[in-house]
């Protein structure tokens, strides 16, 4: 492995610009706040609360300061100075969402990185059998997978594995349950207790990835039968190379850095899909928070999440950025 | 060679069947939802005696003698009439979004594309910050501070679809802008604005068109994604989504109240897909990195 010199700047210069997304986000989700109408102390007070309950409310919640200094203590609050209070839970939003954000990661990064696994063998699978059957029937199986919506496929996986499951005699790592991360009430320590939560995972996790690895073999098919005659394809058929490594090999290097790219621009689309999938299983993850949040009226905890999912998008997006030149090596020379 | 060559032709030849089966299903799809609520004999919204026509099977008659294709829902309301109304909402609500962000990314793209500086500069920031929010957030944003229903949804998918359409116009009107019918139209004399939207824009809209089309079936998955998470379209007014949910504890008991929208739903997206996709092939070839956004 070759030594590059990264000079300071091509360091310093993307996580500038990440923070200054990031602060453009708060802004955005501030402004938002304020465009809305009506006032959220309406919302919190029972009916029939006097004026001084109100003047009260309002004073608690810094309403009745000016907006300058609202935005100032929401731009705190969200890079992790003073903690603001859920309306609902009279916890801290953060620790609320401290509780709710590992689920999420969890749920997302197990599904994509099976998605991008599953979703790579099958695109290259088909590209070298073109329009033979089982290329056609798996064309159809992605096209309709990747139009599913998550929480329609998830019903469907409840009511076959879940509720039917006993009545047609499925084998007994077939029953899985439907609601939660793990056994309510069951005293389970060490490796039960984590068996316990992989059987709970198997169905949310399946489902995130196989919606996924649909997105994922549609691109890599398109686009290694753009490869198909490209001289470096040939060349590697001369030089005596397998098909098999040319797919494996050839193929696939070629395919890294759009593959990383497609990564990165996914997490949204997970972030969407782990949201239904929450709620249909039920899990205390982020986007079943969110959801809840939006019903209860607790703005803080609402907001809260939109910047840490806006978070965690800029994260990926760095990441994938500075894993560019280490997929493509053609990035390396030209970045100095 | 002459294998690649064969192959092409071949593709070709897909490409038209399967925009041909695309055009069909959204015909027929159009023309349901617009014939099968008129010609019904019942209002699908209203709701009498309803332990005689409740949770009637597919192909099965209720007491009085009507038939239903599909069945009846918990209220006895005809699932295929509902489900046709609900379509006529889910389509206007793909192609009235879709269509009018496509409008406005093609705009923005060409002013950021033709004007260098400030303008290129913040409309390139705006798009990036609404980009660094997954759209579901944005919408879930949407309902939460405004009243959820059709116009708030429209109004927030118009406001976080335009990106990505933006981006390709922008970048092929940096590209047509070094074309040399440009100076040509400005030396006859045409203004800035008419250069750009009469001759350079039109040259540009290759892309755009593909990315509306593609964003028709992303649309509708929000929709419908938002209806059944009861923050999009209310009951009694059905949605897909919205009659999704409304099986959602009678998976067992009768599966075909969630199983026929869904099946609606689905064929829908599909059909925008490959229509897009049949778009693509023709208009550029490119396979663009695309993710869905549900």
């Amino acid at each position: 492995m070759r030594y590059h010199r990264v000079p300071l700047s091509a360091i310093l210069r993307p996580l500038s610009r990440a923070a200054l997304l990031y602060w453009s986000v708060l802004t955005l989700t501030f402004a938002l706040l304020r465009m809305a109408p009506g006032d959220p102390t309406v919302f919190l007070l029972p009916p029939g609360a006097s004026a001084a309950d109100v003047t009260r409310l309002r004073n608690e919640l810094g309403l009745d300061r000016s907006i300058a200094v609202q935005y100032a203590r929401w731009v705190q609050e969200s890079l992790g100075g003073a903690t603001s209070v859920s309306f609902a839970s009279r916890r801290p939003v953060r620790a609320v969402i401290a509780d709710a954000l590992p689920i999420s990661l969890g749920l997302g990064v197990a599904s994509l990185v099976l998605s991008f696994l599953v979703g790579t063998t099958v695109g290259l699978f088909q590209a070298a059998r073109r329009g033979r059957p089982v290329d056609t029937l798996l064309t159809i199986v992605s096209v309709v997978l990747a139009a599913s919506p998550a929480y329609w496929l998830g019903l469907g996986a409840i009511a076959c594995f879940t509720y039917l499951a006993s009545s047609w005699s499925l084998p007994l790592f077939l029953r899985l349950p439907a609601i939660g991360l793990n056994t309510p009430g069951a005293e389970l320590h060490g490796l039960a207790y984590v068996a316990d939560v992989v059987r709970h995972s198997i169905l949310p996790v399946t489902l995130l990835a196989a919606i996924g690895a649909a997105g994922v073999a549609r691109y890599v098919r398109s686009s290694a039968l753009d490869a198909m005659g490209a001289d470096w394809m040939r060349t590697a058929r001369a030089k005596g190379a397998s098909e098999r490594s040319v797919y494996a090999k050839h193929l696939l290097a070629n395919q890294r850095a759009p593959l990383l790219t497609l990564f990165a621009l996914s997490l949204p689309g997970t972030v969407a899909g782990s949201v239904f999938v929450e709620t249909i299983f039920a899990w205390p993850g982020m986007g079943r928070l969110m959801v809840t949040s939006i019903v209860a009226r607790d703005y803080p905890v609402v907001m809260g999440c939109a910047a840490t999912f806006a978070a965690v998008v800029i994260v990926a997006n760095l990441a994938a950025e500075a894993l560019l030149p280490w997929a493509d090596p053609r990035m390396r020379e030209s970045r100095t | 060679m002459g294998r690649s060559s064969h192959a092409r032709v071949a593709h070709v030849s897909v490409t038209s069947r399967t925009e041909r089966t695309a055009l069909v299903m959204i015909g027929v799809l159009a023309l349901a939802v617009v014939l099968v609520p008129a010609l019904a004999s019942r209002d699908p919204l209203r709701i009498d005696d309803v332990v005689a026509r409740r949770l009637i099977a597919p192909f099965g008659s209720d007491a009085q003698g009507s038939w239903h294709i599909l069945g009846t829902d918990r209220f006895g309301r005809d699932l295929f009439v509902r489900m046709m109304l609900a379509g006529r909402l889910s389509l206007l609500v793909g192609v009235i979004g879709s269509v009018f962000s496509g409008l406005l990314g093609t705009v923005l793209g060409a002013l950021a594309g033709w004007n260098e500086g400030w303008v290129d500069r913040a409309i390139t920031a705006l798009a990036d910050v609404l980009l660094a929010l997954p759209r579901l957030v944005l919408l879930l944003v949407g309902v939460a501070l405004w009243q959820p229903g059709l116009a708030t949804i429209l109004v927030v998918l118009v406001a976080t679809g335009w990106m990505g359409t933006a981006r390709l116009v922008r970048a092929e009107v940096l590209s047509l802008r070094e074309r040399p019918f440009v100076p040509a139209a400005i030396a006859l004399g045409g203004s800035s604005v008419r250069v750009l939207f009469r001759h350079v824009v039109p040259n540009a809209l290759g892309p755009a068109l593909v990315a509306t089309t593609l964003g028709i079936g992303n649309a509708i998955l929000l929709e419908s994604g938002l209806s059944f998470l009861g923050l999009g379209i209310q009951p009694p007014a059905p949605s897909w989504g919205n009659m999704i949910a409304g099986g959602r504890d009678l998976l067992v008991v009768a599966p075909w109240v969630s199983l026929a929208p869904g099946i609606a739903l689905v064929l829908t997206v599909v059909a925008t897909t490959l229509l897009g996709d049949a778009l693509r092939d023709r208009l550029a070839g490119e396979p663009v990195t695309t993710a869905r956004e549900l």
